[in-house]
Formats: structure tokens, C-alpha cells, sequence
């Protein structure tokens, strides 16, 4: 499954680059120009948290909150290595202080609450100051009546958090509970590569609207899991975007090109 | 089972076992002779249930995984035939099927009308195989929700016993949406008005427990765990080797002295000496007294209070550092 494309060594550095998805050698280039999308095949690769602000709020509108939560390693988790160790190693290889940065912005003049999970920290997992800052996400929308946009990329709960992640699905689903008794506060659901596990069976599966970027990888359990489980190959673009479409859990598929302009054009309908 | 009636047990419970077979063997013994060994039998006595205090009070994570997924502990089935009068059971998600992962039906507690809904496991290897061994379909939280609902409209509480190693990876369950299925169910508990009573019997087995395990008061029986993932899945990703799933089930703190540090369950509800398999009636008797009192504690409270309650409770849970912005 290709998540991101990379760079092929022996070719010359930073001139071609090699689709995770399709396997075609793409000019870069023209990569980052269609904003991490395979010009081959559509594959749509991760971008940054920054990098998706930027592209989908009005320039300079965004405004972070919850950077005062900050992880912290309360169960003394180690592996292979301490979690506390890889924390801070994480934290110094993005420049993020979490997987989830969340704030307020504009969208096309209309004032939102925008969250993203960023997959460069621990796979846009989430853990204790995940689950808090979408919950204050979630519940600045719900005070303020506003509008409510999330991007998801994640593989799910942070196992190294152990249960306390497990609660924060049901922390981000009780607070998108109270966010539907408000009309004013449309909330977008915005599924991108890959979302999975925890973050999908809790808020990313709960938006009023859901949107899915083309040829995501989406689902419960991942495909691994299901193949040694059953013992079988799984169906042709099992868990995509288009799968989804078809089974009818979600709305649309907006390519990244055109999302924000397809945001605003539902949020106009969704508000007063 | 052995030849003598006794399981073979856990590799930790041996010992028990073999004191236990041995005490047996005096007082058959006793019997065939006339001879009064009632001086040797009641010291043995004495020492198998030192001993079985001190394995069990020194089980390690991993040994308390065994214990909850042991073959031979009391199941949701058991707790409702020895602890709900009068169980009606409620079929079907009213959209897809009938998931028989999932059990619901009205019944009755120590007098009390609630709604019960419970995960299944199965016994046998037929009945494992018809409820797929506990792990739910979206069915099965559909049909969960479906009579939660009924539930909320005709004023019962709910009572919820979970004990799954996990929502069902499949095709089926993808196709149908696992994770929509989960996520609703999780909401709506948050919010259902009525009172909400959960008790993780054997394995909390991830979202597939937490489908089922949102309420006012969530209690953990001693030997059960609960976790976000199995320690096998969880040595496989994170020490790339299921074998290390020991290694998993420590760093994972899943156990219910750890949940209840970490303020996930409100309550542990005691076991019998050498866990719940070792006496269901005993068990059951425990387990019918906490979700009595946890009723009686949450009935007559104001909905509007519990409800605060109930988003309080789960709003606070996690903790971080609180740097300066």
C-alpha cells in the first residue's frame, strides 16, 4: 500500500521520484506542484499539517490553539525503545509538538474550527493530547456555533498510551455528541490516506458530512490484520474511498485540487 | 477436564491443582477406610488456599490475560441465568441480521427491570463458532443500540457486560461499517438518558469493548483486562514479534489494579479465590452485588445530572503536561 512516494536512488537526487501507489517514476517537481499527487495515477500522498492549512484557509487566518498540551510518557512505556525517548526524538524530527494540530481560521471569508492529524508524528496516532485537543476542537465549535473540519490521517489509537488512548474515542464522540445539538456548527469529516482503527470508529466516522480524498486507504482494521486473520487475499480496492462510496458510509470524493473550494460550497448550504 | 473432573488449568495453577487432586485423594481415602484423616486433610486445606492466595495476588499481567480468556470462566450467558430473573431476549439490528456476538434482552435484577446487552463468546466450539468467538459485527452494535434506544424510551437502565478480544476484522464487517457502527454506539452512550452500568468481565478487547462500554459507572472484575489492542497485535507492530506479546501485556498496564489507578474504571468487583472459573455461583453472587449497588447509586439521580456526570467523567480522562503557550 503506498502511503507517500519516494525518492529512488539511482536516479538523480531530487529530480524523479517513484509512486508508492502506481510505481511509475514521476518527475517531482510536478509532484509537489499537484500537491503530492501522482500526476500517473491520482494517488493522493501525505502532506504536512501546515501544508494543508494552507492550501484550505484563507492566507494567514489561522489561528493554533491547545499547543499547551503537550505528551507525556504516563504509563513508562518501552519496546524496543522508551516512549518518552521517542517522544522527544519525534517532536525534533517534525517540529510538531503532537500528531494534532487544531485552531480557528477562515474558509473562504466563513470563520471555522479546523483540525488535522499530521501522519509524520507516530502515524497520526492518537493518544491523550490527541483525543484533547480534537475534544477542544470539538467543543470551540460547539461554544462559538461554527463550523467544524477535521482531516484525518492516522492508524489509529496510540498503543503506547495504552487504554487512556482507547478513551479518547470515547471523549471525542461524547463532545461531537453535543456539537449536533448545535445547527450552526456543521461538522465536515475529511478522510485522507491513511485513516484507520480508533480515529475512524470515533470522531472520523461521526461527521455530519464525510468526504474522503480519491484512492485513501480507510477502514476499521487494517488490511494486514483482516488477510492473516481470514487467511485470504482481499478484494480489489477493499477499503478505498470508492469502496466506501459504494457502501455508502460516505459522502463524496474531493480531490485535494479542488477541496477547499468543494468545502465551502457545502458549508454555504449548511449554514443560515 | 482431567480424568479426575478437574481442569487441567493454567500452567500457574498446577500446583493448586495437584494439592487440590492430592486432598481429594485423602478424603476418598477416608471414606474407603473408615480411618479419620480429618488431621492431615485440614492443614492440606489450609495450605492449598495460602497457596492459591499467593499465585494469584503475584500473577503477572500476561498470567491475568490467561485467566480472563481461561476456558472455563463464567460468561455473559452464565451471569444472565444466574443473576437475571425473567430474561426476555431481543433479536436483530432491524437493517442487516442478527449478530449472535452480541446479546440483548430486558430482565431483572434483584427485583430491577433493566436492558441488558453483553458480548458472547461461546462455549463449545460450535456455539464459539456461530458467535465467532465474541468478535461483533456492525450488526451486533447496531442491534446493542437499537435496544439501548427501547431502553431510553421505556425508562430502564442498562446494564452492559463486555468480554470480547475485539471488533471482527473481516470483509463483511468493513463492508457494512465497522468503525460507523463503533463510533455511533459510542456517541449515543455518552448521551443515552438513562443510567448506564458496564462491566468488563473477561477481555476488553479495544473498540470492539468500548462499542458497548461507555456509562455512568464502568467496573473491571479482578482477573479481566482491558486494553487498546491485544498484547499479541501489540509485540507484532511495536516489537515486530507476536512472541513478545508477555513483554506487551506489562507495558500495556491493562490490568484492573492499573485501570483503576489510571481512574478508566470506577470499580474492580472481587473474584473467588483462584479466579471467577473456580466457583460461578460465588462469582455471580459478587457480580449481582456490584451492579446492584452501582444501580442503586445512579437511580433517582436527575437526568440532566447524570448526563453531566456521564460527559464529565469521560472528558476528564487523560493527562499530559500543561506547558506554556
Amino acid at each position: 500500500m503506498g502511503f507517500a512516494f519516494r525518492k529512488k536512488k539511482d536516479m538523480p537526487s531530487g529530480l524523479w521520484t517513484k509512486c508508492r501507489a502506481c510505481g511509475k517514476m514521476v518527475y517531482q517537481k510536478q509532484v509537489q506542484e499537484k500537491l503530492s499527487v501522482c500526476p500517473e495515477c491520482g494517488f493522493h500522498g501525505k502532506i504536512s499539517s501546515a501544508k494543508r492549512i494552507e492550501i484550505t484557509l484563507d492566507p494567514k487566518s489561522f489561528e493554533a490553539f491547545g499547543e499547551e498540551y503537550l505528551p507525556r510518557d504516563i504509563l513508562d512505556f518501552t519496546d524496543r525503545e522508551p516512549y518518552a525517548e521517542k517522544l522527544n526524538s519525534t517532536q525534533g524530527k517534525t517540529g510538531l509538538t503532537e500528531a494534532a494540530v487544531v485552531g480557528t481560521g477562515t474558509l473562504k471569508g466563513m470563520r471555522v474550527v479546523i483540525g488535522i492529524l499530521d501522519f509524520s508524528f507516530f502515524g497520526g496516532s492518537m493518544g491523550q493530547v490527541v483525543g484533547e485537543r480534537i475534544t477542544e476542537a470539538v467543543e470551540r465549535a460547539t461554544g462559538e456555533g461554527i463550523p467544524l473540519i477535521v482531516f484525518s490521517a492516522s492508524g489509529g489509537a496510540r498503543m503506547q498510551e495504552g487504554a487512556l488512548s482507547l478513551m479518547q474515542m470515547a471523549k471525542t464522540s461524547a463532545a461531537i455528541g453535543r456539537l449536533r445539538d448545535v445547527a450552526s456548527a456543521p461538522y465536515i469529516s475529511v478522510l485522507t490516506n491513511p485513516t484507520t482503527g480508533g480515529v475512524t470508529a470515533s470522531f472520523a466516522a461521526l461527521g455530519d458530512i464525510i468526504v474522503a480524498e480519491p484512492k485513501a486507504l480507510i477502514g476499521f482494521a487494517g488490511p494486514r490484520v483482516i488477510q492473516t486473520t481470514l487467511r485470504t487475499d482481499l478484494p480489489k480496492g477493499f477499503q478505498t474511498s470508492e469502496f466506501l462510496l459504494e457502501h455508502g458510509f460516505i459522502d463524496r470524493i474531493i480531490s485535494r485540487d479542488v477541496m477547499r473550494d468543494e468545502l465551502a460550497r457545502i458549508l454555504e448550504y449548511c449554514l443560515a | 477436564m482431567s480424568e479426575s473432573g478437574l481442569p487441567e488449568g493454567l500452567s500457574f495453577e498446577r500446583p493448586i491443582f495437584e494439592m487440590v487432586r492430592k486432598i481429594e485423594e485423602l478424603k476418598n481415602l477416608s471414606v474407603a477406610t473408615g480411618m479419620d484423616l480429618n488431621g492431615e486433610v485440614r492443614p492440606l486445606e489450609e495450605q492449598c488456599e495460602k497457596m492459591t492466595r499467593k499465585i494469584f495476588a503475584g500473577l503477572s499481567p500476561w498470567e491475568r490475560v490467561q485467566v480472563a480468556r481461561h476456558p472455563d470462566r463464567p460468561l455473559t450467558g452464565d451471569f444472565i441465568s444466574r443473576i437475571f430473573e425473567d430474561f426476555v431476549e431481543l433479536h436483530g439490528d432491524r437493517t442487516y441480521g442478527d449478530d449472535r456476538a452480541v446479546i440483548t434482552g430486558f430482565g431483572k435484577i434483584n427485583g430491577r427491570r433493566i436492558l441488558l446487552v453483553g458480548h458472547r463468546k461461546g462455549r463449545d466450539t460450535k456455539s464459539k463458532l456461530s458467535c465467532n468467538f465474541g468478535c461483533a459485527h456492525p450488526e451486533g452494535y447496531r442491534k446493542a443500540l437499537h435496544k439501548m434506544k427501547l431502553a431510553e424510551r421505556f425508562g430502564l437502565p442498562i446494564v452492559s457486560l463486555v468480554n470480547t478480544p475485539g471488533a471482527y476484522p473481516g470483509i463483511g464487517a468493513e463492508e457494512r461499517g465497522q468503525a460507523w457502527a463503533i463510533a455511533e454506539n459510542i456517541l449515543e452512550m455518552s448521551r443515552l438518558k438513562v443510567p448506564i452500568v458496564v462491566l468488563v468481565i473477561g477481555e476488553g478487547g479495544s473498540g470492539g469493548a468500548l462499542g458497548i462500554g461507555v456509562g455512568d459507572r464502568v467496573m473491571i472484575m479482578e482477573h479481566a483486562y482491558y486494553s487498546v489492542i491485544s498484547p499479541e497485535g501489540c509485540a507484532a507492530i511495536l516489537w515486530k514479534n507476536g512472541e513478545k506479546a508477555e513483554n506487551a501485556a506489562q507495558a500495556l498496564r491493562l490490568t484492573a489494579d492499573d485501570l483503576h489507578r489510571l481512574n478508566i474504571v470506577d470499580a474492580i468487583v472481587s473474584e473467588p479465590l483462584g479466579g471467577a472459573h473456580r466457583d460461578h455461583a460465588a462469582a455471580a453472587a459478587l457480580v449481582s452485588e456490584a451492579i446492584s449497588s452501582a444501580l442503586d447509586e445512579l437511580s433517582g439521580i436527575d437526568t440532566e445530572l447524570l448526563l453531566e456526570a456521564r460527559y464529565e467523567r469521560i472528558r476528564h480522562l487523560g493527562q499530559f503536561f500543561l506547558g506554556a503557550e
